[in-house]
C-alpha cells in the first residue's frame, strides 16, 4: 500500500517536472525519482516517531524531528541547495554524536548531576508526594478482614462519618459499594475473620497495599485506622515545598529543598550549579591535591611516551636505513608486528607478564626481593606503563623515521662529508632537524593520543594503586581521561557526573590546545584560506 | 605527507656499493647494527611468542615459555566456554566495525566529494567548521554520550545505552571530520579536467562521482575503510561505557572481563582468544603493509 503511493507519488512529479530537464545539462529523471522514494520513505519514517514522541508526551524531541525531517527535504529538492545533498548526512550525523555532545559536556558540567542528584525536580516533587504522615485531621475508618484458602487478605474499610467504603489487597485500593452488613464471604474463598483473628494476622494486613491516587489509608488499632494525610504541598508559583506536617517551608538551593534554617530534604534534584564544579578542582582540597596530581602524571606520561617510543624508533630506523644492513625487509616486519595488534590485546598480556605470577613479575623479585610488585608501587607502575607503552609505540616511530630519512635529499650529505663533519655533527645538525621538519605533526598527534590513552591505563593497572589518602575516586597512575571515566562511571566512592563533565572539558581545552598548535605545523589552516 | 622515494633510494644503494668493498670499520659497523635489529626483533616478538606458547600450553601457567606439551586444549575450551562467549564477543566486534566502517566511508566520500569539486556558499565555513569540530574528539565526551544515550534509549531502544546501534553512530560520527579532510585531500590530487571534460559530454554530477572519481581513489578508500575498521575494533573506552550487557560485548571489553577476576585460572584461554583477536589484523596489516603506511603517516595514530 505505501509501496504503491511511493511509487505512484514519484512517477507523478517525475512526469510533472520532466520540463525542467532542459534548463540543466545535468539533469536525470531516474535520479529524481530515487531522490523522490528515498526522502518519501525517510518521511514516512519521520512521521512514525514523531506521532509516537507525541503519545509519549515528548514534544521538543518531536519538533526537533519535524525540523529536521523539513531540512532534508528542502535540501534535496531545491536545485540552490544541491551541494548541500552530498553534505546532509555526514553533517546531522556530525552535529547530533560529535557538536551535541560537546555542548551537552559544557552544560553538564555547570551540574550537579550525580548520585545523590540524579532525579528531575518534577520526580523529586512527584516522589516526595506520595510521602505521607498520620495527622489529627485524618478521615477515621472501621476495618474488617478477609482472607483466602490460600493466605491472601482483603480489607474493608469503611468510613461512618461519609458512608464511603474501600476495598483493599495488596495491589492497591478500590472504591467499595458496601451493603449494610458485611458478608460473610468475599469472591475467590474470602472468609471474614473476626477481630480476634485478625489481630494475630497483624503484619500481613500491615504489608498490604491500601493507597491509590486519591488516599492512603493505616490500620491504627485492632478496629480503627486512619486516613494519613500528605506530608508535603508544592507551589509551583512561589517555588515552595511545605512540609504540612511541621509547617516548614522549603525552597530549592542548588538541587536540594532547603529550609531557612538550613535543613535539607533527599532526594536532591539535577540542577545548575553555576561554576560551583570548576570552584571544586581549585579550592576543595579533597579535589585539588588528586587533580593536580592526575593532570602532571598526564603530561609526563605523554611527553615521555613520545620521547621513548621516538627515540627508540629513530635509532631503529637508522639501523634499518643503512643500505648495507642484510634481511631489511624481514627486520622491518618482525619489529613493525607490535604496532599490527591491537592495542587492548598487547596492554592486557604486557599486564599479565609483569604480573605477581607472570615471568616478568617473577624474574624482579629475583632481584629487588619478594615484596616486590610492578603495580603496587607507584612509581615501578609508572616505569611498567611506559616501558608497555614504548613496545607498543616504537614500530610506528620507526615506520615514519624510515620514510622521512629516506626523503632527506642525499647532496647535503655529501656536503657535509666534504666539510669533515662528523656522525654525531651530522645526525645532530642535519638529520635531526630535517627529520623533525616532517615528523613533528605526527609526534604532536601522538601527544596528543598518550594524553587520552585511557585504554593501556585501564588495562594494565587500572589507574592503581589507588590514593588512599583521598575520597575522589582517583589513583596513582590514573590519567585525566581515566579518572574521569572513574568519577562517571567506574567508582566506590559515588558518581559524580558534573565533576566529570567538567575535568572532560579541561581535556577538551588542552587537547584542542594541542591541535591548534599543530596546524602551525600541517598548514591545514592554510588550505582552508 | 612523509613519503618514501623510492628511486631515489634505490640510487643512493647503488652508489654504495660501487664504491668497492667494505672497509673493516664499516664491516664492524653493520655487525653491530645486526644485532641491534636481531636485539630489538626479540624485543617485539617477546609477548607474541609468549602468548603463542600459552595457547597451545594445556597447563595454565603463565611461567614456562615453551610449553611443556602442546595441544588446542584451550582453543575448544573457548568455544565450549558459555561464561565467556569469545566468539560472540568477536562477532560483535566485527559487526559493529563493519558497519561504522561502511557508513563512515560512504558518508566521508560523499562530503569530501563536495568540498573537493562543487563550489557553493559556505564552502570554506564548512571545512574550518569541519577542522574545529576534529579539536573535540568526541570520546572526550563519553560522559554527555552515555547520558545521551540513555534518553535516546528511552525512545528508541536499538540506539540506546548498551546497543550496538547506538555505538555505530558515535564512531562514525566522531570519525567523520578527520576523515573528509583526509579524503577531500585525495580528491584534491586528481586533476579537474577529467570530470569537468565529463560533465561537458553530459554527466551529472553523480555520474561523475561514481562513474569517473570513485574508481580513481577505490585504493584510498579502502586504505582508509582498513584504518577505520582497525580503529574501531581496538576501541577500548566508548565500548566499555556504551555496552553493559556480556552479550553485546565487543571482543575489547569481553577480554578484560576474561582475565579480571582470576587471571591464572583462565591465562591459557585469554592466551588462545588474543590470537584469535589479534591473527586477523596483523595478517591484514602484513599483507597491505605498503599501503596502510602512506595512510598512517598522513597522521592518523592507531588506537
Amino acid at each position: 500500500m505505501l509501496q504503491q503511493q511511493l511509487e505512484r507519488s514519484s512517477n507523478n512529479s517525475g512526469g510533472n517536472k520532466g520540463g525542467g530537464a532542459q534548463s540543466r545539462p545535468s539533469f536525470s529523471l531516474r535520479g529524481l525519482g530515487l531522490r523522490l522514494l528515498g526522502l518519501a520513505v525517510i518521511d514516512a519514517v519521520a512521521s512514525l516517531f514523531v506521532i509516537t514522541l507525541f503519545g509519549d508526551g515528548l514534544p521538543i524531541v518531536a519538533v526537533a524531528i519535524i525540523l529536521i525531517t523539513i531540512v532534508v527535504n528542502w535540501v534535496f529538492l531545491s536545485e540552490q541547495l544541491y551541494a548541500l545533498r552530498w553534505l546532509t548526512p555526514g553533517v546531522l550525523l556530525l552535529i547530533l554524536m560529535v557538536v551535541y555532545p560537546l555542548i551537552y559536556t559544557i552544560y553538564s558540567s555547570f551540574t550537579n548531576y550525580g548520585d545523590s542528584h540524579r532525579l528531575t525536580k518534577d520526580q523529586v516533587i512527584a516522589q516526595l508526594k506520595t510521602q505521607t504522615y498520620q495527622g489529627a485531621n485524618g478521615a477515621t475508618y472501621s476495618w474488617t478482614a478477609y482472607r483466602s484458602p490460600d493466605n491472601k487478605f482483603k480489607i474493608i474499610l469503611q468510613n461512618p462519618t461519609t458512608n464511603k467504603s474501600f476495598i483493599g489487597d495488596e495491589s492497591g485500593l478500590k472504591p467499595y459499594d458496601a451493603p449494610a452488613t458485611l458478608p460473610a464471604t468475599l469472591d475467590g474463598g474470602f472468609q471474614k475473620l473476626t477481630p480476634f483473628a485478625a489481630a494475630s494476622q497483624e503484619k500481613q494486613l500491615a504489608a498490604l497495599n491500601l493507597k491509590n491516587d486519591q488516599v492512603a489509608i493505616q490500620l491504627i488499632s485492632s478496629s480503627q485506622a486512619q486516613e494519613l494525610l500528605s506530608k508535603y504541598s508544592f507551589d509551583p508559583a512561589t517555588d515552595k515545598l511545605t512540609d504540612l506536617e511541621s509547617k516548614v517551608v522549603y525552597t530549592p538551593v542548588k538541587g536540594t529543598f532547603t529550609s531557612s534554617d538550613g535543613r535539607e530534604i533527599q532526594p536532591g534534584f539535577t540542577s545548575l550549579v553555576g561554576g560551583e564544579n570548576y570552584g571544586r578542582i581549585f579550592s576543595d582540597s579533597n579535589i585539588t591535591a588528586p587533580f593536580f596530581g592526575v593532570f602532571v602524571w598526564t603530561i609526563v606520561f605523554a611527553a615521555m611516551s613520545v620521547l621513548l617510543t621516538f627515540a627508540f624508533g629513530l635509532s631503529m630506523a637508522l639501523v634499518l636505513n643503512d643500505p648495507q644492513l642484510p634481511l631489511k625487509p624481514l627486520f622491518r616486519s618482525l619489529i613493525f608486528i607490535p604496532y599490527t595488534i591491537p592495542s587492548f590485546i598487547s596492554a592486557l598480556v604486557w599486564a599479565g607478564l609483569f604480573s605477581i605470577i607472570g615471568p616478568v613479575g617473577i624474574f624482579s623479585k629475583t632481584i629487588f626481593g619478594d615484596a616486590f610488585s610492578w603495580q603496587a608501587d607507584p612509581n615501578w607502575a609508572k616505569v611498567m606503563l611506559l616501558f608497555i607503552n614504548t613496545w607498543l609505540g616504537y614500530p610506528y616511530m620507526m615506520l615514519i623515521c624510515l620514510g622521512a630519512l629516506q626523503s632527506i635529499p642525499t647532496d647535503m650529505f655529501e656536503a657535509a662529508i666534504l666539510d669533515g663533519a662528523t656522525a654525531i655533527q651530522k645526525f645532530f645538525s642535519l638529520t635531526l632537524p630535517l627529520l623533525l621538519v616532517s615528523v613533528a605533526p605526527l609526534l604532536i598527534a601522538s601527544f596528543a593520543f598518550n594524553f587520552n590513552n585511557f585504554g593501556l591505563i585501564n588495562l594494565v593497572t587500572k589507574g592503581g594503586p589507588p590514593d588512599s589518602a583521598t575520597t575522589t575516586p582517583a589513583g596513582k597512575t590514573d590519567i585525566l581521561i581515566s579518572y574521569t571515566f572513574n568519577l562517571a562511571f567506574a567508582s566506590g566512592k559515588g558518581s559524580d557526573l558534573g565533576l566529570a563533565s567538567t575535568i572532560s572539558f579541561f581535556i577538551f581545552l588542552i587537547v584542542a590546545g594541542i591541535t591548534i598548535f599543530n596546524f602551525r605545523f600541517t598548514k591545514r589552516l592554510e588550505e582552508v584560506f | 605527507m612523509a613519503s618514501v622515494n623510492p628511486v631515489q633510494a634505490k640510487s643512493t644503494t647503488a652508489k654504495k656499493v660501487r664504491e668497492g668493498t667494505l672497509s673493516g670499520a664499516k664491516r664492524n659497523n653493520i655487525i653491530f647494527k645486526l644485532i641491534v635489529a636481531i636485539l630489538a626483533s626479540l624485543f617485539s616478538l617477546y609477548p607474541v611468542g609468549y602468548i603463542l606458547s600459552a595457547s597451545l600450553n594445556p597447563v595454565n601457567t603463565l611461567t614456562d615459555i615453551i610449553p611443556s606439551q602442546v595441544s588446542f586444549d584451550n582453543y575448544s575450551k573457548l568455544i565450549n566456554d558459555p561464561q565467556y562467549p569469545i566468539f560472540l564477543w568477536l562477532f560483535n566486534s566485527i559487526k559493529v566495525s563493519t558497519i561504522s566502517t561502511i557508513i563512515i566511508v560512504t558518508l566521508t566520500a560523499l562530503a569530501s566529494y563536495a568540498f573537493s569539486r562543487l563550489r557553493f556558499k559556505g564552502r570554506r565555513t564548512g571545512l574550518l567548521a569541519i577542522l574545529l569540530i576534529q579539536l573535540f574528539p568526541n570520546t572526550l565526551a563519553i560522559v554527555a554520550l552515555y547520558l545521551m544515550l540513555v534518553q535516546i534509549g528511552n525512545i528508541i531502544p536499538w540506539l540506546g545505552l548498551d546497543s550496538q546501534g547506538g555505538l555505530i553512530l558515535i564512531y562514525a560520527g566522531g570519525a567523520l571530520g578527520a576523515n573528509t579532510w583526509l579524503m577531500k585531500g585525495f580528491f584534491d590530487t586528481i586533476p579537474r579536467e577529467l570530470d569537468e571534460s565529463a560533465q561537458m559530454d553530459g554527466a551529472t554530477p553523480t555520474q561523475t562521482f561514481f562513474q569517473i572519481l570513485l574508481p580513481l581513489i577505490r585504493p584510498i578508500l579502502a586504505v582508509i575503510a582498513i584504518l577505520v575498521f582497525i580503529g574501531t575494533y581496538a576501541d577500548y573506552l566508548l565500548a566499555k561505557v556504551i555496552l553493559t550487557s556480556k552479550d553485546n560485548y565487543t571482543l575489547a571489553v569481553g577480554m578484560n572481563l576474561l582475565i579480571d577476576q582470576q587471571q591464572s585460572k583462565y591465562w591459557g584461554q585469554f592466551a588462545a582468544a588474543a590470537v584469535i583477536g589479534a591473527a586477523p589484523i596483523v595478517l591484514v596489516f602484513l599483507l597491505l603493509q605498503k599501503q596502510l603506511v602512506g595512510g598512517l603517516t598522513t597522521g592518523s595514530v592507531k588506537g
